[in-house]
């Protein structure tokens, strides 16, 4: 039952990563990454990771596509027809057997949901368990992010902080 | 096609209706990202989105835009306010961002870290709400440029 639900997102995903690469249009290219980024959101939200898929669904599928298209109609309409050449050849041999590696190495992860696993057995149950009692905050990934760890949050914030002023610095142009 | 502002009067009207409640849910995403998903990132880029939204339809002239520019000045404010906090925590007498060191008289120490939380949450959504829309602006400034050279 499940399954066939993973099985068709995973099949939707792997259908709109490819349509993104092999289309000609970079503004089609630029909207199929965007449904691709509402089938990741789905995958994460069905997999229980609720958090990331908002993120995902707004940032990704959102934000990142407004961007893509503000600088695409920046440029001149000749260069969002993309002319692709033929890959390398050693790409097309060597790539495969890397997924096939990856495939072999990931039968040796942790089943989903596993109580044993290293991610669920060091520090999870502490946040876990004492969260509430420390922070009244119900969601623990929030209590996780902004209380434990709120120095690597904070840092985030300066690198977001840093890209906008990046994009300013380098794209304004002098008004004269 | 982008510098003006979108002509016909469906989007208009439609954006018009549609961005008080995107803003309203963002500010619902941001407070209640305690309790359900969400929190100071997603909730300051449905603030910044519901903004830019603004700037696309109703041009870089419109109401919208002219908001948005008077709140790039504040850019940097909410990483202030999230150091800010963690200041405030040092001043205490405890470690940069241990909120319950704030002095904070009447409350207790969960109590602290809550508000803590809630503070930096603001200070995060601040930032990259100001930070996503002096993109735009960038990308704005960038074509703009771009069309009237050529």
């Amino acid at each position: 039952m499940t399954y066939s639900f993973e099985l068709l997102l995973l099949v939707l995903l792997i259908l709109t990563a490819g349509g993104a690469i092999v289309v000609k249009d970079l503004i089609s290219a630029v909207v199929i990454l965007g449904s691709y980024s509402f089938f990741l959101a789905l995958v994460w939200a069905w997999l229980g990771a609720v958090d990331v898929a908002f993120v995902e669904a707004v940032v990704g599928a959102g934000l990142a596509t407004v961007f893509f298209l503000l600088t695409l109609f920046g440029t001149a309409p000749k260069d969002t027809l993309i002319r692709r050449t033929p890959p390398p050849i050693a790409a097309v041999i060597a790539l495969p057997l890397l997924g096939l590696l990856l495939l072999y190495a990931a039968d040796d992860l942790p089943a989903f949901g596993d109580l044993q696993a290293p991610a669920s057995v060091h520090v999870s149950p502490f946040y876990l368990e004492n969260s509430f009692s420390d922070t009244h905050t119900p969601n623990v990934v929030t209590a996780v992010l902004m209380d434990y760890r709120a120095l690597d949050t904070m840092m985030e914030t300066a690198v977001i902080f840093t890209a906008g002023i990046a994009c300013w610095l380098i794209l304004r142009r002098r008004v004269s | 096609m982008i510098h003006t502002g979108h002509e016909s009067m469906i989007v208009r009207r439609s954006a018009a209706l549609v961005i008080p409640l995107v803003q309203l849910f963002g500010l619902y995403v941001l407070f209640f990202g305690q309790y359900g998903p969400g929190g100071g990132f997603v909730g300051g880029v449905m603030l910044a989105a519901s903004l830019i939204a603004g700037i696309l339809v109703f041009g870089p002239d419109g109401q919208p835009a002219a908001t948005a520019k008077k709140l790039l000045k504040t850019d940097g404010l909410g990483l202030l306010i999230f150091a800010g906090v963690g200041g405030l925590c040092l001043i205490g007498g405890g470690a940069f961002l241990n909120y319950s060191s704030m002095q904070l008289p009447g409350l207790d120490d969960p109590t602290r870290r809550y508000l803590g939380i809630v503070l930096t949450q603001i200070g995060v959504a601040a930032d990259i709400a100001v930070a996503a829309v002096s993109i735009v602006f960038s990308l704005y400034s960038a074509s703009s440029n771009e069309v009237s050279d050529g």
